[in-house]
């Protein structure tokens, strides 16, 4: 655990009592302390590209009443800028009153170890594999043209200091190792990407060579993509493999679900709740308690235990996911998915690891069901428009299906789709749930935090996608 | 207040001197503070308020031809102490790169021009608020629009980049600038929509009412959207999306692009990739440019390039390293370009619109379908049909595809060409291109 104010001039005591004095007429508000180390390893081209190292130290004071959010940081934790901050917030609150609500759940549990992931491997055996990985895709033959592998991890302390002097800490390890691979063949080129990663040390993702399943599934990926022909346009029936697809819904439904958009009545969501925004046998859980997944936290961002909330249960909208500020302005309480990038950003309702849930299909039972459509295994990235509700994601890996059968693969497409009847148009749900191999991170308002997803095969009924062949 | 050079100067040379000493036989550093002062507001009222004091190091370290970096933002001498050793260890087990290396003295930046990029006015709170709220009566006035969300920013920065041949640079600059998100509502369509202004200069920002006004008026337009049938279709890029040819190609012209053989544009140099009548510039040196700067992130002079000259390609954007990859000295485009444009064309607005008896004008793509090593282009859209030059309804839930390659060569510019952003392009017409949609 860091110790924020040993080599500071202000003692822990005289930070409560400011955070105190600051909060004292606020609904909300706490002073966010974070201690951060962060390395990327990178080796491409045959060579270590990059290596780096980043130890990041600051403070975020935050002051709630009613709607009004005031927030100042910095990365000087001193008594002067500690002042200063809390005297910007009253300017800003100045006439403004509200109650303190002291009350926080607590927790003893540990969904992750308290592990500094750069530490636990040292540098030399870092390069060792990245060269290792080197040479095993350059193996595979002379269609390899690039080769780019990294490993990225982070340790993160934090200290949350309540009105009253309550503090809530958390350590949080997060690693990412990487494999991209650039084949060549005939004059055409296509890139393959694979990772894995999760809140634990590297070498459990590496054991028992699974690096190697890592470089042969990003080999894998390239050399279908080499094979592909261009993708069909127009609307048709699309199967989703299990796992990573799964974006759909953090696009599609989960953004929408945010308590943010929901209070300010800009999701499309926001006069759906209690009823049906998905066919009966969908049901939708943001579980931010799954062991040392990418998106679990023991604590969200402001100090409230994660939990498994249930946002859509049999195709009916239950919940939304809320940080405090959002749960007492909608008379509900904080799901725990109050998150932020670091002490430089605000609060806000965040996902964490979105997941549908079973139902009873099997994958080949959807792909025979469908004359002309397509099965989508993997995706780059997705987006959407809260608003509007209309989400986009990219296939990196699609095949079309014929008359109840798998055929070629087809180049990168986008899918279209509208986020509140997407889940209409799912028809069967399948069986085989998966969550992704932990490489999600999710942007909102300019903050990027790590999530995860997961789901079993689906079956929709119609979407829009985005080839070139009409 | 943005702390003064002489502070910043200070933690540069403490940083050299140090690495120096501990065994490095070359540095390059950086320091940068920026302080921010933010004020939002949703529908008329305060919403938040947000100060930022942020001060960074970033610092990389060659032992011969090795190298390694790290960065921080606690600088306490102890701090650096620790992690400028920690670096030098790193170092010295980093295998060796021959191509790494400080960039050649010769090409450093000397006697900088004043590019007028500080603008020293400070924008209270209060004021702040008056410009947001005439912002957003603006944008009420009209009575489909049920929710704002506006913002006012105010930034100030100062840098010193530093290296251990004796360069050593940086200077001030400002930005300003306002926002407004408005969302339309009608027969239950809900639609969104935004304006913005961003200048370095205080006095050059768009007046608060136009900002909410237009803002209102396109969040308006989008309602009660038709999704059309697929088809093969002349599109139209408003100069919101146009600018993003431009990001395109900048990315795809990348020396690192280039020399990992990861771009469609690999080998195209003195090649044709757009029509003859196109013409590409990036030109650092615009006074109060947006993108504008008087050296690259490694401290070497930027002219203007003329990219594409008659739709020939004649440059790539080359930094030391991969620049000695290629054979290539460096042009000073280490972080990339810095104002890029198109020459403007030579329909007008309205005569771009009337050139086909039908077209889909986008206003805005979504996802990131753009695959650089392909040249491959598919991303969500939305925007209105076009007949006879005229705007007929709102379209959405389609996707545009098609390759970059045929793009580029099948664009025709409107002569609209205005600086709202660093990287700047006409309103453009697409020939070629295939919707899909129902």
């Amino acid at each position: 655990m860091s110790n924020f104010f040993n080599k500071s001039d202000i003692s822990r005591k005289d930070a409560e009592d400011i955070v105190s004095k600051t909060l004292n007429n606020c609904d909300e508000g706490e002073l966010y302390l974070e201690n951060s180390k962060s390395e990327s390893i990178i080796l491409d081209d045959n060579k270590i590209k990059n290596s780096s190292y980043s130890s990041d130290l600051g403070y975020g004071l935050r002051a709630v009443t009613g709607e009004v959010v005031a927030y100042s940081h910095s990365n000087d934790i001193s008594k002067e800028s500690l002042k200063k901050s809390s005297e910007n917030l009253h300017l800003t609150l100045k006439s403004k009153r509200g109650t303190y609500n002291h009350s926080i759940d607590k927790t003893n549990k540990k969904i992750y170890n308290d592990i500094n992931p750069i530490e636990e491997k040292s540098l030399n055996s870092k390069l060792e594999t990245l060269k290792e990985v080197n040479n095993y895709v350059r193996s595979k033959g002379t269609i390899v043209q690039q080769v780019t592998a990294s490993f990225a991890g982070e340790y993160k302390d934090i200290e949350i200091i309540r009105s009253g002097g309550e503090v809530l800490t958390d350590a949080r390890p997060l690693i990412r190792f990487n494999v991209s691979t650039m084949l060549e063949k005939d004059g055409k080129k296509e890139i393959g990407v694979y990772g894995v990663g999760g809140r634990q040390s590297y070498d459990e993702y590496l054991k028992n060579d699974n690096w190697k399943k890592v470089c042969d599934e990003a080999f894998r990926i390239a050399s279908i993509n080499l094979e592909s022909k261009p993708a069909p346009a127009g609307e048709m029936k699309v199967v989703l493999g299990p796992g990573w697809p799964a974006i759909l819904i953090h696009e599609a439904i989960g953004h929408g679900l945010e308590g943010d958009f929901n209070r300010k009545k800009t999701s499309a969501f926001h006069n759906l709740m209690g009823q049906r925004v998905a066919s009966e046998g969908v049901t939708i859980v943001d579980d931010g308690t799954l062991h040392q997944k990418r998106g679990s936290l023991t604590i969200d961002d402001e100090g409230t235990p994660t939990e498994k909330t249930v946002l859509i249960e049999n195709g009916i909208l239950k919940n939304f996911m809320q940080d405090r500020l959002n749960a007492r302005l909608m008379n509900t309480r904080s799901t725990g998915s109050g998150r932020r990038e670091s002490y430089k950003h605000v609060v806000l309702p965040r996902m964490r690891n979105t997941m549908m849930l079973n139902g009873k299909y099997s994958q080949d039972e959807m792909i025979k069901s469908v004359d002309k459509g397509i099965f989508a295994v993997s995706f780059g990235g997705g987006q959407v428009d809260i608003t509007s509700g209309k989400f986009v994601f990219n296939c990196t890996e699609a095949y079309e299906i014929i008359n109840g059968k798998i055929g070629s693969p087809i180049k990168g497409a986008t899918l279209i789709g509208d986020g509140p009847s997407i889940l209409k148009e799912v028809s069967l749900v399948g069986n085989n749930m998966m969550l992704d191999p932990g490489i999600g991170t999710c942007g909102k308002a300019g903050q990027g935090v790590p999530v995860g997803v997961a789901q079993p095969s689906i079956l929709i009924n119609k979407m829009t996608v985005g080839g070139t062949q009409l | 207040m943005v702390k003064d050079k002489e502070y910043l100067k200070k933690i540069v040379s403490y940083c050299i001197d140090l690495s120096k000493k501990l065994g490095a036989s070359d540095t390059s550093v950086s320091v940068i503070n920026s302080i921010s002062e933010t004020v939002n507001f949703r529908n008329k009222k305060l919403d938040e308020s947000d100060r930022s004091d942020s001060l960074a190091v970033n610092l990389t370290i060659y032992i011969g031809k090795k190298k390694s970096s790290i960065s921080s933002s606690n600088l306490s001498e102890e701090n650096l102490k620790k992690l400028i050793t920690r670096c030098i260890d790193t170092t010295k087990i980093t295998p060796e790169d021959d191509l790494n290396s400080l960039p050649d003295k010769d090409l450093l930046a000397k006697d900088l021009k004043d590019l007028n990029l500080y603008d020293a006015s400070h924008i209270g709170n209060n004021e702040k608020i008056d410009y947001l709220k005439e912002v957003e009566e603006a944008a009420f006035k009209e009575k489909e629009i049920i929710n704002t969300e506006t913002g006012f920013s105010e930034l100030k920065s100062n840098f010193i980049l530093a290296n251990s041949d004796g360069f050593l640079n940086g200077y001030k600059s400002s930005s300003f600038s306002a926002s407004c998100v408005a969302v339309s509502k009608s027969n239950g369509s809900m639609e969104r929509d935004y304006e913005f202004s961003s200048t370095c200069h205080v006095k050059d920002m768009l007046k608060p009412n136009e900002i909410g006004s237009i803002a209102a008026k396109k969040a308006i337009q989008k309602l009660n959207p038709k999704k059309i049938e697929s088809e093969k279709i002349s599109i139209i890029f408003d100069k919101r999306i146009s600018k993003g040819i431009l990001s395109t190609l900048a990315s795809s012209i990348l020396s690192s692009s280039i020399a990992r053989g990861t771009s469609f544009l690999k080998d195209k140099i003195n090649e044709k990739i757009f029509s003859k009548s196109i013409n590409i510039f990036d030109k650092p040196d615009i006074l109060k440019g947006l993108g504008s700067r008087s050296f690259d992130g490694e401290g070497v002079k930027t002219e203007t390039l003329k990219l594409v000259d008659q739709g020939v390609l004649k440059h790539y954007l080359v930094d030391t390293y991969h620049g000695k990859k290629l054979n290539l000295k460096s042009n000073g485009r280490s972080g990339g370009t810095s104002n890029l444009y198109f020459e403007r064309g030579y329909f007008s607005y309205i005569d771009l619109l009337k050139i086909n008896s039908k077209a889909l004008y986008i206003t805005e793509t979504i996802g990131h379908g753009s695959n650089l090593v392909t040249g491959d282009y598919s991303v969500g859209a939305n925007g209105f049909m076009i007949e006879n030059g005229e705007f007929k309804y709102p379209v959405s839930e389609i996707t545009i595809a098609g390759n970059f390659k045929d793009i580029f060569k099948n664009i025709t510019l409107a002569d609209d060409l205005e600086f709202k952003y660093a990287t700047n392009a006409p309103t453009m017409l697409i020939e070629g291109m295939v919707v899909a949609g129902k």
